[in-house]
C-alpha cells in the first residue's frame, strides 16, 4: 500500500506542477468548470433550501382540511358540519375558519383575509402583514378602507404590523374581526370557509379522513401530507426543467473540455515525448493527464459549490429565484436557511464531473498514444 | 416521467454508459478474431494503441455504475414521500413494474463491471496481454446486460407518476395504494438464518485465508463469496433487519438505510458487497495465475484481492453481531 500511496503522491507533483507550467490554459478551463458547477449548484441548492422551508411552514398546520364543494366549486360550509366531525371517534377537535381574498385596487394586490384563531382582533381593527405595510405604505394607527359586498364602506384602523421573521406566510395577511370578516363579504353566521380537523393520533389520520368523507360525501379533505407532497413535486419539477434547460450548458462545457484538452501545444507533445523516451508507459501517461483532470476537476467542484452557496444563501439566488419561487406583486422577502443535501452532492457530481471526465478521455488517450520519435524530431 | 435531478443524472449516467459499451463492442470483436501480438502490421499496431483507449473509457464508465447503484437506491428511498403509501425504497420499486428489475439489473451490472475491472486489471500486469481475448469476449457479453439495464431504467423512470400532484382537485384516495409486503426470504426461520450466516461466513473466511496464506483456492472462494452474498442478504432480511426494528414483523431490507436507523444499512451492504466483488475478482485473478506470463502477479493480486474481501465479510459479521447485541428485541431464549 505505502507503494501505491506514494507513486499517486509523485504523479500529483507531477501533475500539478505541469499544471502550473501552463497556469493560462489550465485556469480558463477551471474558471468555465467553476461557473458551470456553480450554476447547477445554485438551482439544486435553492429549490431544496425552499422545499425545506415549505416543509416547516406545514408542520404546523393542523392534519385535515375540510372543504365543502358545489358543483366541484368550493362553498361556505354550514357551522352543524363541525359537530357531525367531531362525532368522528380520533378527532382532537374541529375548527371553523373564515378566510378569503381581497383584491385591493388601489395597490393592485390581493390580500389574504382571515380571522385568527390564535388571537384576538376588535371589531374596526386590523392587524397587518409586512407586505401589505408597504405597499400601501401604511403604519399603526392608519386607516384603511374597503367596499364591502352590498357596497359600504368598511373602514379599519391598523392595530398592529406582523414583523418581518415570518414574512414567507404572512407577507400578505389582513387579520380582521369575525363580524367585520361577515360584514365585508357577507357571509352568514352559521357558515365557515372551511374546516380543520386536528387528529389524536398521526397514524389515523386517513382512518379519520375515511369516516369524516363516508359522513359528509359534499364535501373534500385535503391531507397536510398531500400538500406537502405537492410542494415536493412542484419544486422538483421545476428544478429539473431548469436543469434539463442546462444540459445545453453541459453539452456545450464537454464540447469545450474536449477541444481545450485535445489542442495541445507543441511543448505539451515534445513533454509526453520525453517522458516516454525516458521510459514512461501509455498507461502512465494516461494516468498522468487523468490526475491533471482530477486536480482541476475536484478545484472547480469546490469553488463552483462554494460559489453556488454564497449566491443562495447571501445573495437571495439572484438569478434564478423568479423562475423557482414563482412571483407576486406583494413577493415576501425572506432568507432561506442553508442546507447542504448528501443526494444532491452526489448527483452534481454525475451532472459535472462523469461528463468533463469522459470528454477528455479521447484527447487524453491520442496524446499518450504519440510516438516520442516523431514529436522530438 | 418525474423531473427529478437525481433521476435526470441517473438516466444520463447509464445512456452515456450504455452508448459507449455498445460502441466499442465492434472494437471487441476485431480484438477477439485478430488479435495477434506477435504480428507487426498497421493494423495490429492501431488496434494495441486503441485497447488503452477503450480500457480507460470502460474503466471510467464501470466505476461510473458502481457508483450509480448507491445513488439509485439512496433516490428510490428519498422519493418515497412522492408516493401515496410509499414509505421507503420499496414503494418506490414497486410504483411502477420495472422497479424491482432495475435494481437486480443493477446489482447484476455492479458484480459483472467488478469482476471485468479485476481482469483488466489482471490483464495489464502481464507483458503480452494473456487474457486481452477473454477480456473483450467478456465485454462483448457484458454489453446486453447494460444495455438492458439502462433499457430497462429508463422504462421504470417514464412510469413513474405521482398521481397525488392533483390532490387539490380530487378526493383524497388515489386508490391502488402501493402495499409494501416481503417476500418468502422473510419467513426464514431465525435459528436457521443465523446458524447459515454463521457457516457460510466462517467458510469464506476460511477459504480466503487459505488464498492468503497458500495462494491457491481462489475458485473456491469465489464460490463461497457468492453463497454468502445470498445467504447474508437473506439473512438481513429475516433476522437481522428484524433486531434493529425490534419489531418482530418488520423485515425491510431497505429502512435500514433511512436516517432514523442512522443510515446502519450502509455499514451491513457496503462490506458485503466489497466482500463479494473481491471474493469473486480473488477467483478470476487465482484462475488468472495459470497463464505463464501472470504466474508471478496474478497471485499477488488474488492475495490482496482476498485479503479486501476477507476484510469486508469479517466486518460485515461484526457489524451484524453488534446489531445484535445492541437490540433490545430478544428472538431466542435460553432455558437455564
Amino acid at each position: 500500500m505505502p507503494v501505491w500511496l506514494n507513486r499517486q503522491r509523485a504523479l500529483l507533483d507531477f501533475a500539478l506542477s505541469s499544471l502550473g507550467r501552463r497556469l493560462g490554459k489550465t485556469l480558463g478551463l477551471a474558471v468555465v468548470y467553476t461557473l458551470i458547477v456553480a450554476v447547477l449548484a445554485s438551482v439544486m441548492l435553492f429549490s431544496h433550501a425552499i422545499r425545506r422551508e415549505a416543509a416547516q411552514v406545514l408542520a404546523g398546520t393542523p392534519e385535515l382540511l375540510v372543504q365543502r364543494l358545489v358543483a366541484g366549486r368550493h362553498d361556505m360550509i354550514p357551522a352543524e358540519r363541525l359537530d357531525a366531525i367531531r362525532a368522528v371517534r380520533g378527532v382532537k377537535s374541529a375548527e371553523g375558519r373564515l378566510w378569503g381574498y381581497l383584491f385591493d385596487p388601489a395597490a393592485a394586490a390581493n390580500y389574504t383575509l382571515m380571522v385568527p384563531a390564535d388571537r384576538v382582533v376588535e371589531a374596526g381593527s386590523a392587524v397587518v402583514g409586512s407586505g401589505v405595510a408597504d405597499v400601501r405604505g401604511v403604519a399603526v394607527g392608519d386607516l384603511m378602507s374597503f367596499r364591502a359586498h352590498d357596497g359600504n364602506l368598511v373602514q379599519f384602523r391598523i392595530k398592529d404590523v406582523i414583523d418581518n421573521d415570518s414574512a414567507l406566510v404572512s407577507a400578505d395577511l389582513f387579520l380582521v374581526s369575525e363580524t367585520d370578516f361577515r360584514r365585508l363579504f357577507g357571509v352568514p353566521a352559521d357558515r365557515f370557509t372551511d374546516i380543520v380537523v386536528a387528529v389524536r393520533n398521526p397514524r389515523e389520520v386517513r382512518t379519520v379522513a375515511e369516516k369524516i368523507d363516508a359522513a359528509l360525501p359534499d364535501t373534500r379533505i385535503i391531507l397536510r401530507d398531500e400538500i406537502l407532497r405537492t410542494y415536493e413535486s412542484v419544486f422538483d419539477w421545476r428544478e429539473g426543467i431548469l436543469l434539463v434547460l442546462l444540459v445545453g450548458a453541459i453539452l456545450a462545457f464537454a464540447i469545450f473540455a474536449w477541444d481545450k484538452a485535445s489542442g495541445l501545444s507543441a511543448e505539451e507533445k515534445r513533454e509526453i515525448g520525453i517522458l516516454k523516451a525516458v521510459g514512461w508507459e501509455t498507461s502512465d501517461v494516461i494516468r498522468l493527464k487523468a490526475m491533471e483532470g482530477t486536480v482541476v476537476s475536484l478545484g472547480a467542484f469546490l469553488a463552483g459549490y462554494l460559489l453556488a452557496y454564497l449566491h443562495v444563501f447571501h445573495w437571495g439566488a439572484a438569478l434564478f429565484a423568479p423562475v423557482l419561487k414563482g412571483w407576486a406583486v406583494m413577493y415576501p422577502e425572506f432568507q432561506l436557511t442553508p442546507f447542504v443535501d448528501e443526494l444532491q452532492v452526489a448527483t452534481l457530481f454525475f451532472f459535472t464531473v462523469f461528463p468533463y471526465t469522459l470528454a477528455t478521455v479521447v484527447p487524453i488517450w491520442r496524446a499518450a498514444t504519440v510516438d516520442p520519435d516523431q514529436v522530438m524530431r | 416521467m418525474l423531473f427529478q435531478p437525481a433521476i435526470i443524472a441517473l438516466m444520463l449516467a447509464s445512456g452515456l454508459a450504455a452508448l459507449l459499451v455498445l460502441a466499442s463492442v465492434p472494437f471487441a470483436w476485431t480484438v477477439v478474431r485478430r488479435w495477434n501480438l506477435a504480428d507487426g502490421s498497421e493494423a495490429q499496431l492501431r488496434m494495441e494503441r486503441r485497447t488503452y483507449l477503450v480500457a480507460t473509457l470502460l474503466k471510467i464508465v464501470m466505476a461510473a455504475e458502481l457508483a450509480a447503484l448507491v445513488l439509485f437506491v439512496f433516490n428510490a428511498d428519498r422519493m418515497a414521500t412522492l408516493f401515496t403509501g410509499a414509505m421507503c425504497a420499496v414503494g418506490t420499486l414497486k410504483v411502477d413494474p420495472w422497479g424491482f428489475p432495475t435494481l437486480y439489473l443493477k446489482l447484476a451490472v455492479f458484480f459483472l463491471a467488478g469482476c471485468w475491472l479485476v481482469l483488466d486489471h489482471v490483464d495489464n500486469r502481464g507483458w503480452d496481454y494473456p487474457l486481452i481475448r477473454v477480456k473483450y469476449a467478456a465485454l462483448i457479453l457484458l454489453a446486453p446486460v447494460l444495455v438492458g439495464s439502462a433499457v430497462v431504467q429508463g422504462a421504470y423512470f417514464m412510469g413513474l407518476r405521482a398521481d397525488v400532484i392533483t390532490s387539490c382537485c380530487s378526493t383524497l384516495f388515489s386508490g391502488g395504494g402501493v402495499t409494501v409486503t416481503s417476500n418468502s426470504v422473510a419467513s426464514l426461520p431465525h435459528g436457521l438464518a443465523l446458524s447459515l450466516l454463521a457457516g457460510s461466513l466462517a467458510a469464506v473466511l476460511a477459504s480466503g485465508a487459505v488464498v492468503l496464506r497458500w495462494r491457491r483456492c481462489g475458485w473456491l472462494h469465489a464460490l463461497l463469496s457468492v453463497a454468502a452474498f445470498v445467504i447474508g442478504m437473506s439473512a438481513i432480511i429475516s433476522t437481522i433487519s428484524v433486531y434493529v426494528y425490534e419489531m418482530p414483523h418488520h423485515h425491510c431490507p431497505f429502512c435500514i438505510l433511512k436516517r432514523e436507523y442512522g443510515h446502519i444499512g450502509y455499514a451491513l451492504y457496503v462490506p458485503l458487497f466489497v466482500g463479494t466483488v473481491c471474493g469473486l475478482g480473488a477467483g478470476i485473478a487465482g484462475w488468472a495465475g495459470r497463464r505463464p506470463s501472470l504466474s508471478t502477479m496474478a497471485p499477488l493480486v488474488a492475495r490482496s484481492l482476498a485479503a479486501w474481501s476477507v476484510g469486508g465479510y469479517a466486518l460485515f459479521g461484526l457489524v451484524a453481531l453488534w446489531l445484535i447485541e445492541r437490540s433490545h428485541l430478544i428472538l431466542f431464549e435460553v432455558v437455564p
